[in-house]
């Protein structure tokens, strides 16, 4: 895997392929970088399908490596734990969110801050595609998947109850953050709530697989770099992208998890279709320079907004009620 | 008489490194996670099992591929040139296996038999002995149906359609010398009449009455694009072309699933008990 250094002058990239524990070596001094840059970590990994028990050592070792460089938060796909094809084993591997498997993942990270998928039980048998979030060993948010994709060849409302929120959370370190699940990226109300929210890093977990091979590119790897470009700048925050690899039944998932800076800029990108440990370092300065150049959140009329929002539900919705 | 719209309306033009990628990540993939390491491939000296043939590999090195050759006794001396050139090029393993004498002695019973039913038999004939082989060498049989044929039907149920796991089932034949020709599959094999060699002279586009060209922008048009009948009438296809080939489409759509099961439990299987194959893998 070749190191790619970007010529921006805000981030440095470095991406490796995944090492078992055993050949991983750390490339440089532990605990080095800037303390006020932010070190993400991109885990762009293949777990084993519907094998929790494997894929929870493979976030150790993933979560070892990361923290090896001097990653402050570790970034795992959606439905990391599980995989994704998994049909009528969501509740053979479902787990509550106070699950040890899971408490032992967010210690591990610790102190720094951990993102993964998994499917989570819920009070009254339901189960959801679930993302969390943790810092300094604490869950502070479960984002649960709102827009589940039922087209094509994606069943997900078969198997999975809809999350009825989308929250932005405050963190110690990297201010006020978003979490989104794969699909609910592809809807703009889900980016307008969040600049709402007036987030200042946005993460996205994805399973997308490769779909339309046609031309001369992967068409849905396409259309993931316009929505996190156009995101990132019009809400003049970070967004991270973290997409798994590998095959399910056919399917292959592309990878090319990225980070985008407030300026919509490409700051860190990992291969396409490989396994990688992508570290982008961010300089959180950037977002206030972004901010007095281009204010487009400060201009926001969000008033407006619900305003026209709630007309538009008057005449969409009340006659029929 | 058919007549096709321009090409633009249907770009079937392929990043062939890319899709080389996939393909050879898809067989790696899908075999290893069984616990093998080897694959079978039935070669023909045509496009598709060659293209099949290099895929292989790339994805598990030439030590690890058998490319089994089972020629008729009706079997062109090209074909059997070009799987030759094939083998020889790429150093794989190779067993030439004749179906002759099984397919004659069964014959001599049924005289009458059409060249529609001897074909066939051939094609489960040599089937068999993938399966047979697949066993001994200890590998996945793979699959050589293109998208064309599949969605044609095309093809013998059981017979050519039958493997393990098929990486170019998504790929239309047009692609598929695109594909050729980016992994070096010998000219006189992309430059020859399709053709399944079921009897002398035979040739796929003279049997199926159209081109690959028009038949796979029609189809991806049909398939892909989702265009609707009047669409694609005005977008220029002839109408009697479309009946035939969506009439084609539908009348073969049991070859591309499983048999139908009578469903009498709360979970029948394919229908309410659902897993990927790749369970637990």
């Amino acid at each position: 895997m070749a190191i790619k250094t970007q010529p921006a002058p805000v981030a440095r990239v470095k991406t490796e392929p995944a090492k078992t524990p055993e050949s991983a070596q750390s490339p440089e001094p532990v605990g080095q970088p800037a303390p006020d840059r932010w070190r993400v970590a991109l885990v762009q990994m293949a777990p084993v399908l519907g094998d929790r028990r494997r894929n929870w050592a493979l976030h150790k070792d993933r979560i070892a490596q990361a923290r090896d460089q001097g990653a402050d938060l570790v970034v795992f796909p959606e439905l990391s734990l599980t995989g994704y094809f998994l049909r009528d084993m969501v509740p053979d591997v479902a787990l509550p969110l106070d699950s040890p498997e899971i408490r032992d993942l967010v210690e591990v990270a610790s102190p720094a801050a951990l993102s993964l998928g998994f499917v989570e039980q819920t009070p009254g048998a339901k189960f959801h595609n679930s993302a969390l979030f943790a810092e300094a060993g604490r869950v502070v948010h479960v984002h649960r998947k709102v827009y589940l994709p039922t087209y094509g060849l994606f069943d997900e409302q078969r198997y999975f109850a809809a999350g009825q929120r989308i929250q932005a959370f405050d963190t110690k370190r990297f201010g006020r953050v978003g979490l989104l699940v794969c699909e609910d990226f592809w809807h703009l109300s889900a980016a307008a709530i969040m600049q709402a929210e007036e987030v200042d890093m946005l993460v996205c977990v994805a399973n997308s697989p490769a779909r339309g091979v046609q031309g001369q590119s992967i068409a849905t790897a396409e259309t993931y770099q316009y929505l996190c470009r156009a995101y990132a700048l019009l809400l003049g925050a970070v967004v991270v992208l973290v997409n798994r690899v590998g095959y399910e039944d056919g399917l292959c998932f592309w990878g090319g998890s990225m980070v985008v800076g407030p300026d919509g800029r490409v700051l860190a990108e990992a291969p396409q279709l490989d396994e990688a440990l992508t570290i982008a370092e961010i300089d959180p300065a950037e977002l206030r320079r972004q901010r007095v150049i281009t204010p487009l959140a400060r201009d926001e009329r969000l008033l407006l907004l619900i305003e026209e929002l709630e007309r538009i539900k008057r005449r969409r919705y009340d006659s029929h009620s | 008489m058919t007549r096709t719209p321009e090409t633009t309306l249907a770009d079937l033009s392929i990043n062939a490194p890319l899709v080389e990628r996939i393909l050879v990540g898809f067989i790696q993939s899908e075999i290893r996670r069984t616990g093998l390491s080897r694959a079978v491939v039935g070669l023909s000296g045509g496009v598709d099992s060659s293209v099949v043939t290099f895929l292989a590999v790339r994805a598990l090195g030439a030590e690890n591929v058998l490319a089994v050759t089972m020629p008729y006794r009706t079997s062109s001396e090209e074909t059997r040139r070009d799987s030759r050139a094939v083998i020889e090029q790429l150093g794989v393993a190779t067993r030439d296996i004749p179906i002759t004498d099984q397919i004659d002695a069964y014959f001599a019973r049924q005289p009458d038999a059409s060249q529609l039913r001897r074909a066939n038999k051939c094609a489960r004939e040599r089937m068999t002995i993938l399966y047979d082989q697949s066993a001994e060498f200890e590998g996945l049989v793979l699959g050589t149906s293109n998208k064309s044929e599949l969605l044609l039907g095309y093809g013998t149920q059981y017979g050519d359609m039958a493997s393990a796991i098929n990486p170019i089932g998504d790929v239309y034949k047009t692609q598929l010398y695109q594909l050729g020709a980016h992994l070096g599959v010998p000219a006189s094999i992309l430059s020859k009449a399709p053709t399944g060699d079921l009897w002398v002279g035979q040739t796929d586009e003279a049997e199926l009455g159209f081109s690959y060209a028009d038949v796979d922008r029609l189809l991806y048009l049909m398939v892909d694009r989702r265009w609707q009948g009047e669409e694609l009438r005005q977008a220029g296809f002839d109408g009697e072309f479309l009946r035939q080939v969506a009439d084609r489409v539908r009348r073969s759509h049991y070859k591309r699933r499983l048999p139908v099961i009578a469903k009498l439990s709360h979970r029948t299987m394919d229908r309410d008990f659902r897993y990927a194959r790749d369970w637990g893998t």
